[in-house]
């Protein structure tokens, strides 16, 4: 008898796993809808962010309209010219920013002049209307003027642009021009014009901002990231620097990086709801099947041969699952471009590639599988002696398979998660939370068990008895329902909280104390006009500040440039190249927070200078509380010690400072000023932005009100798809606790019948059940939330880099809704037995 | 007359928590080629368990049982599986069909596990003989209790087994039925030439053997030869 091997072939194994599949096809449902979902959502959200890096490199050229570009925010130095002349510049432009006044209606607006020399650009369109406009503005002499400005100011071709002092005819509507987005440009719209006419404006003088860039094409076989690599150091010292396609490639990637983050948790919890979808699915059905495989065995069948079958039936429904999961994901992902375009500075071509598809189908066998195999092994270790009605014990016999089985689950969530995050860290810790969760809700489950068991209520009446017994009498379902219920809250809770982290960071304030019109590039002697014009026009002004522009000339007594040769210190290239814009005032502002050090108001003249740093720059400059840095201003040397840090808010839209100067210091310095004022409406906002700019038409107006509503809108459509997103896992969620609840059906649905047979009325069964669902489904989901509540926090820290702000959602309706959902389909598991004779029910449901 | 089933001081015991529950007690017989054997005995009295022995579906605490010249006690479960399948018919009280299956597909798994090319003319041919041939594509469930019982005769003489272990074969059915469904086991078992074991508690059944051994309490009581030799 040794090497027993039974002569069924694999062929029959697959034709076993057939019949009994397709009679069980109703019973798989829920099985199956557990992997499309799940599958679909990682499928969708993998090919969505493939094609948006697939673009991203297809267009980075074409954004940049040349392979390498060389700017410099001042007139360039003689290297940088000598740079620039030697590697030959195909174009060159520079560009400014201006108000230009529209003299067919008076009215003015902030624009970017973009003033080119040569045909730019070399990839991508001037997609301009009419056509040929891009091509004869240059011979012509006349400006390409941004298509939303012209319908906003009623301008047609043929209409004048006034810019500063010279006047040009609009030759065209410029629709699109590498190099710029939507939000830009409605902060300051492009205008276009020729090279040769920029002195003309006048325009350019001291402390206006203005930026030369030099355009590059190069042959295929240069090597640009050496090239940058090499001028970059060089360039950097002379405040110009080298920018290549490439980077400009991996700084667009960049650009969606949150939102990419988002995505991924969204795919990631999708796919666990899933896999408990199938493991707890799976579960119900292998327990039915489990009196099948000892016929089986009786048979003849080896222990191999019955775990095939039943191996092949669910990894072939994975299979299933994974294609139509994949065909769903595919699907769902070409309305992702279509919401998202406006955010996106470059066209989403769709197109479909092949690593998600074979990942999802993939990941539909494997996770149906590994989660399977739980269950699974219960075919392996049923003895045939069940048929003989002799219930056998499986004295633990699995346990070194179960072993085996999870530390595999174990893996597969970690690479999983790694796959998504692409970072082993990241995807260590998602595992270990993951972990930890299921941990706690096991602990709790337990825990719960025995406190009803010890503070049973004795003097309670019988149904309310009943219901509590249920919890931890033998074969009771209250582990497994408050892992399935506990864990599927936690993740759909986590995705909401997670999702509000990233909606509260750009919720914007609109209250009348946040301004909404700013002032640049105010000179000094102007300061008091402007700001009485403010006042005379009916509005506050809400900032004065004074800007001082001023570089680093030594830190710690190093001198910045032996600082940039220093590779021990390491203080970064940035903060030793950057031209700081300062300013000095006696008071921290809303978005400030004091970290280390003490705050100095003002200081007498003579006395030490004392200066407070934003926390980020101290980091990047190597420097700390009661170090020495000395700036130059414009010249001057002024030496200071830091005395505080501060923690800086950025994302609040207010004029936030990296360095800021007690009173008393700088109040002589070469300065100009940024005011800043609230208005109420566009009628106000245009009258005073004309009124302003004839009377000062050096000075800048930006008016933020349009940008808010580009902000907005783009918010909608990223806020819609993580909705969406959201939305798709928690419908995995309840399909899930469908799935988990029914798991229970069959243990309570013969007590049922059984209290039905010696007289219960329908009202009891009906209490005794709710009543057991009601407590397993609010201490699952409450559990589920709170620890989702605290892995949030963890992610908004961590992965985010947000602060959390915790909604009351998942508390105010999750838990009631999750809980009646639990109640329902607990109710549901009855039906029968309350509508039918007891007999049948017991006949029918075996 | 060679012996297909030789048991030898065999003892079953069950854990009960801290209790142990010995179920048979020395119980030593043996069974000859082509013979019709009852075992009989009270509710409790260890026939269920015995019949497991005897087939291979479980393993003694000590002692040992012969099957078909293999001592199965030496086998491990895959290698009495393959024996079953070989050697082995078996016939339940709750019928044991799949129900996923039809009637058909029934019949035909213990032929298909050992790979035959004929499996479904022969279980055609079963089906026929059991006067079921008509209701081959249906599922147990579209089945009565004896129409499902004839199923499982038809599966249980598939494999050409030369022993049969019948569980209670009646004990789901009505006194007619029963009948007919006993009548037919007999024919088939005669035409085949199979060694029957049935395990009842139907004295009249039982008396329809060649030879009866009585269980109580886990002990054998007598083993006698029957007046119908």
């Amino acid at each position: 008898m040794k090497n027993a091997q039974s002569k069924a072939t694999l062929a029959w194994l697959f034709k076993m796993a057939w019949r009994d599949g397709k009679a069980s096809s109703s019973r798989l449902l829920l099985f199956m809808a557990s992997i499309i979902l799940g599958i679909a959502a990682v499928v969708s959200i993998q090919l969505f962010s493939e094609n948006l890096k697939e673009n991203i490199k297809i267009q980075s050229k074409a954004m940049m309209g040349a392979d390498f570009v060389i700017d410099s925010r001042q007139d360039p130095t003689p290297k940088v010219k000598a740079i620039v002349d030697s590697l030959v510049p195909s174009a060159s432009e520079v560009n400014f920013s201006s108000m230009a006044l529209f003299p067919k209606n008076g009215e003015s607006k902030l624009i970017k002049v973009r003033a080119i020399e040569g045909r730019f650009p070399f990839y991508g369109t001037l997609e301009t209307e009419p056509v040929t406009a891009a091509a004869t503005y240059q011979e012509l002499g006349g400006a390409l003027v941004d298509a939303t400005l012209m319908l906003q100011y009623n301008l047609n071709k043929g209409d004048s642009i006034k810019i500063g002092k010279l006047s040009l005819p609009i030759i065209g509507t410029l629709n699109s021009i590498p190099g710029s987005t939507a939000i830009s440009a409605s902060v300051a719209p492009t205008v276009l014009i020729p090279y040769r006419f920029v002195n003309k404006t006048e325009l350019l003088q001291f402390g206006s901002r203005k930026e030369y860039q030099f355009f590059f094409t190069a042959p295929s076989t240069m090597n640009l990231e050496q090239l940058s690599k090499k001028l970059n150091p060089i360039l950097k010292s002379e405040n110009a620097d080298i920018d290549t396609h490439i980077n400009e490639s991996k700084r667009l990637g960049r650009r969606s990086e949150n939102v990419g983050k988002f995505l991924n948790l969204a795919a990631f919890i999708a796919l666990l709801l899933g896999s408990i979808g199938i493991a707890s699915s799976v579960h119900i059905y292998i327990k039915e099947k489990l009196r099948h495989v000892a016929v089986l065995k009786c048979l003849g069948a080896s222990r191999k041969q019955s775990f095939s079958i039943f191996l092949i039936q669910i990894a072939f429904i994975g299979l299933l699952g994974g294609i139509l999961g994949t065909l769903l994901g595919i699907g769902l992902q070409q309305a992702f471009p279509l919401l998202l375009q406006e955010f996106l500075p470059f066209d989403v071509e769709i197109f479909i590639t092949p690593q998600p598809i074979i990942m999802g189908i993939l990941l539909g066998v494997l996770m149906s599988v590994l989660f399977a195999l739980l269950p699974l092994l219960g075919t392996w270790y049923v003895s045939p002696l069940e048929v003989l009605r002799v219930s056998q014990q499986n004295d633990g016999k699995p346990r070194k398979a179960r072993i085996v089985t999870l530390a595999a689950i174990i893996i597969f969530i970690y690479l999983f998660s790694y796959w998504l995050l692409n970072d082993w860290l990241f995807a260590f810790a998602f595992v270990i939370g993951v972990a930890i969760t299921f941990s706690i809700l096991a602990g709790s489950a337990v825990l719960f068990m025995r406190a009803v068991k010890k503070y049973f209520p004795e003097n309670w009446g019988f149904t309310a008895r009943q219901s509590l017994l249920n919890l931890y009498r033998p074969n009771n379902q209250t582990m497994v329902l408050i892992l399935a219920i506990g864990l599927g809250t936690f993740l759909i809770s986590t995705l909401y909280f997670t999702k509000d982290i990233l909606l509260a960071k750009t919720a914007l304030e609109k209250n009348e104390n946040n301004p909404n019109i700013i002032l640049l590039d105010v000179q000094p002697s102007q300061r008091d006009e402007v700001a009485n014009a403010i006042v005379d026009n009916g509005f506050k002004v809400l900032d004065n500040i004074s800007l001082i522009t001023m570089r680093i000339h030594s830190i710690k007594g190093k001198l910045a440039n032996d600082l940039r040769k220093d590779s021990i210190l390491k203080v970064d290239k940035w903060v030793l190249n950057h031209e700081f814009r300062t300013t000095f005032r006696d008071s921290l502002i809303a978005s400030e927070e004091l970290v280390k050090g003490e705050w100095v108001p003002e200081i007498k003249a003579g006395e030490p200078i004392v200066v407070s740093l934003s926390e980020d720059l101290a980091e990047r400059a190597k420097v700390d509380v009661g170090d020495n840095i000395v700036f130059n201003v414009q010249g001057v040397l002024m030496e200071t010690t830091v005395g505080s840090l501060r923690k800086v808010d950025w994302a609040k839209m207010q004029m936030n400072f990296t360095v800021v100067f007690p009173k008393g210091v700088l109040e002589n310095a070469p300065q100009f000023h940024v005011l800043a004022t609230h208005v109420p409406d566009n009628e106000s906002a245009a009258l005073l932005q004309r009124n302003l700019v004839k009377a000062f038409p050096t000075i800048s107006v930006i008016d933020l009100r349009q940008m808010y509503t580009v902000v907005e809108s783009i918010l909608d459509k990223i806020s819609w798809v993580i909705n969406f997103m959201a939305f798709f896992s928690i419908l995995t969620g309840i399909i899930v606790l469908i799935g988990s609840v029914r798991t229970s059906k069959y243990q309570r649905i013969k007590e049922s019948v059984l209290l039905r047979t010696m007289g219960a009325k329908s009202n009891q069964i009906l209490k005794i059940t709710a009543l057991e669902y009601l407590y397993l489904g609010l201490l699952g989901s409450f559990i589920g939330i709170l620890l989702s509540f605290i892995g949030s926090q963890i992610l908004a820290t961590v992965l985010f880099k947000e602060p959390f702000v915790p909604s009351a959602i998942p508390f105010l309706v999750f838990l009631p809704g999750i809980t009646a959902l639990v109640l329902l389909i607990g109710l549901s598991n009855i039906r029968s037995v309350l509508s039918s004779p007891p007999l049948e029910v017991l006949r029918k449901e075996g | 007359m060679s012996k297909i089933l030789k048991i030898h001081e065999l003892e079953k015991t069950y854990s009960s928590g801290s209790k142990k529950i010995t179920v048979l007690h020395n119980i030593s017989f043996e069974i000859e080629k082509g013979a019709v054997f009852s075992i009989v005995g009270p509710s409790g009295s260890g026939k269920t368990t015995l019949l497991g022995l005897c087939a291979g579906l479980d393993s003694p605490n000590s002692g040992s049982v012969e099957l078909c010249g293999h001592k199965i006690t030496e086998l491990n479960e895959d290698e009495r599986a393959q024996l079953r399948n070989r050697e082995v018919g078996f016939i339940f009280q709750n019928f044991q069909l799949l129900p996923t299956l039809t009637a058909l597909e029934n019949v035909i798994v213990p032929l298909e596990l050992q790979g035959s090319k004929n499996a479904i003319k022969i279980g055609m041919e079963l089906l026929d003989k059991v006067g079921l041939s008509d209701r081959f594509h249906h599922y147990p469930s579209q089945l009565s209790g004896g129409e499902q019982q004839r199923v499982a005769l038809a599966r249980a003489f598939s494999n050409k087994p030369t022993i049969l272990f019948a569980d209670e074969p009646t004990g789901n059915l009505d006194e007619e039925t029963g009948e007919k469904v006993i009548q037919l086991l007999f024919e088939l078992n005669k035409e085949a030439g199979t060694t029957l074991v049935i395990i009842t508690h139907d004295l009249d059944l039982a008396k329809r053997t060649q030879q009866i051994l009585r269980l109580k309490g886990g002990k054998i009581m007598s083993n006698e030869r029957t007046a119908t030799v």
